[in-house]
């Protein structure tokens, strides 16, 4: 897969000479160029002319860029989302984190790193692509320290065993391999190309769990209880991370209209239950819920019934360590602020020296 | 002239290489999570990233040193304080950001000076490691350097924070040049580098960025010695404790 960059050259051809119309695809292309001029020219542009270039661009699923004209709920549900996912990366380190020191082999340790590394440039990614859309990195770590943004509940539950470091690459980067594929296609080109680069290196997060667990499947009796004890307590919370069922999920129809959303939390549950179900049992692996049963007319693993009482407490704070994970963080942030300062600091004499010399 | 040097002197020159890396590795990595940026976390877990990939390959010589009897993994995991040959300045642990950096400082400047030495070492496999080594090493440099020096020259508490950080662990950087018998026939036989031998290179190297960062070298004499040897400072033990820890609770088993 590469990125999708293509996209972007369009906008380099002069207004003042548009391709031809052929198709739709190329009439949403020469009126958004037509908006961009007219955009740089007045600011008095009209909302309606706007939403008209928008809806176009949704409908023949092209990408919408920063500088084009958006809906305020749009942008909104779009800073809420990205930044939401970009908070899971950084504090979904915490709970990985906790096993680098004590991982037990010299080669776990290095793909234990590797992959807390990776999550952060992760974070750095979606930050950066939720910025184009009007606000501030510091604004967003700010949301998440007082709690009015929220990061994936999964990260609220504590990492107990060796195992857990199996259990979270194989379950949860999977889980959210299963949402981000979807999201590749959203309709925010900065967004859907986040996503491009982030999901090739989640699927190498999801191998080195799944190797994790296979060598403890393989392993001695100990490490197999290890295995199933770790599946035990991770396999309901990864599949709550889809989020709440369709019918009460108040965000989904709107997210799917705007082409942010491809597909309902259920649809993707679903999709992520088919394909981990067999994998359990290539394991050995008992999954901890005793109405789980193959249907033979939908082809689908189906499940008992999720405990959204839990759901609901995590995401309500009431989680394991959902205090912990802020508070840690808070603390590194604090801890931290005078590092900041001084590079602040540094870079302001650094800037006064040069124009020192240049006078 | 050279002389063959003997196998048991050769393991140990690269244990000790292989100790302080592994060591220093374990140490950065506990500040994951904890970093001033999402940027530094990246840094941070790169370096000791590097240094963990390096120490893994001399362990790897090292075990096949030892004719297979122990793997890299044994070498790591299931020797006891006494046995590792770290210095004492990559066990020594951090209060804040500025013990990091500096830490990072006076380990990355040996670095830089120490492995471009060894990459004309007459043992092919060490001068191997040494050329991989010699590059990201310079990174690393300049890594910490530049956050020395932002220390240094930022603000009244940084510049505080950061002298701190120079004076109280100044004592333990001198382990870094220090020879002993291993060094010595290392060195004879054309494997090794005599420490000494660098120590200019290192001054000059780690004085110039204090300099810069406005920070005074201590006067104190360098002190602090022994990990060479295996006496190390009490803090060596804890740091195996939770490293080993599933080595030693769970014996002899496939991970
Ligand atoms: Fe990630
Ligand atoms: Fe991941």
């Amino acid at each position: 897969m590469s990125l999708p960059m293509a996209h972007n050259h369009r906008f380099c051809a002069p207004a003042a000479n548009p391709p031809p119309e052929t198709n739709e695809r190329s009439f949403v292309k020469l009126r958004r160029i037509h908006t961009r001029g007219y955009l740089n020219l007045d600011h008095q542009f009209d909302d309606a002319a706007g939403e008209a270039v928008f809806d176009a661009t949704i409908a023949a699923g092209e990408k919408v860029e920063p500088r084009d004209w958006m809906p305020e709920g749009y942008r909104q549900t779009l800073i809420r989302q990205i930044a939401q996912h970009a908070h899971s990366e950084v504090i979904g380190m915490q709970p990985e984190g906790n096993w680098i020191s004590r991982a037990p082999t010299l080669q776990r340790k290095a793909i234990l790193i590797a992959k807390v590394q990776d999550e952060a440039g992760h974070g750095l990614y979606l930050y950066s692509a939720a910025e184009t859309l009007g606000i501030s990195r510091d604004e967003l770590v700010n949301m998440l320290h007082n709690g009015k943004q929220k990061y994936s509940s999964i990260f609220n539950y504590p990492t107990l065993s060796w195992a857990d470091m199996g259990a979270i690459g194989w379950l949860v980067d999977s889980a959210a391999i299963v949402n981000q594929i979807a999201l590749q296609r959203a309709s925010y080109g900065p967004y859907s190309r986040a996503m491009v680069r982030i999901c090739k290196e989640e699927s190498f997060h999801a191998r080195q769990g799944y190797s994790i667990m296979l060598a403890l499947s393989r392993g001695t009796e100990v490490q197999r209880e290890m295995m199933q004890d770790s599946i035990n307590r991770w396999w309901w919370p990864s599949l709550m991370m889809f989020g709440p069922p369709d019918a009460e999920s108040v965000h989904t129809a709107q997210s799917m209209a705007w082409g942010i959303k491809q597909y309902t939390n259920d649809e993707l549950r679903q999709e992520f239950i088919n394909q981990t179900v067999p994998q359990a049992q290539y394991l050995g692996a008992t999954l901890p819920d005793p109405e789980l049963r193959f249907d033979e007319v939908t082809q689908d693993w189906l499940i008992g019934q999720i405990d959204w009482e839990e759901f609901w407490a995590v995401v309500k704070g009431n989680g394991p360590l959902n205090r912990e994970r802020i508070a840690h963080k808070v603390r590194a942030w604090e801890d931290n602020a005078w590092v900041r300062e001084a590079a602040t600091a540094y870079a302001a004499k650094q800037a006064a020296r040069r124009v020192e010399v240049s006078a | 002239m050279t002389f063959d040097l003997e196998t048991d002197t050769r393991l140990a020159y690269v244990l000790r290489l292989a100790d302080d890396l592994l060591i220093n590795s374990q140490r950065l990595a506990e500040f994951v999570t904890n970093a001033p940026e999402l940027e530094e976390e990246l840094a941070i877990a790169n370096v000791s990233l590097d240094n963990l990939g390096v120490a893994h390959a001399l362990y790897g010589y090292a075990s096949e040193l030892g004719g297979g009897e122990e793997s890299a993994d044994d070498l790591a995991f299931l020797r006891d304080e006494r046995e590792f040959t770290n210095c004492l300045l990559v066990e020594q642990p951090h209060r804040d950001f500025a013990d990091v950096m500096v830490r990072q400082l006076f380990f990355d400047a040996w670095h830089l000076v120490l492995w471009p030495e060894l990459e004309s070492s007459s043992d092919e496999r060490i001068a191997a490691i040494a050329a991989k080594a010699a590059k990201e090493a310079r990174y690393h440099f300049r890594h910490s350097s530049s956050w020395v020096i932002r220390l240094g020259d930022g603000t009244a508490e940084s510049r505080r924070r950061a002298q701190r950080a120079v004076d109280g662990l100044w004592r333990f950087a001198g382990e870094l040049l220090m020879s002993d018998r291993v060094d010595a026939d290392a060195a004879a036989a054309g494997v090794g580098v005599v420490p000494e031998r660098l120590a200019d290179s290192w001054h000059r190297e780690v004085r110039a960025i204090l300099q810069e960062a406005t920070l005074v070298v201590p006067v104190d004499p360098f002190v602090a010695a022994g990990g060479r040897q295996g006496r190390h400072t009490e803090h060596l033990g804890h740091l195996l404790a939770e490293m080993q820890y599933m080595q030693r609770a769970y014996p002899g088993m496939v991970w």
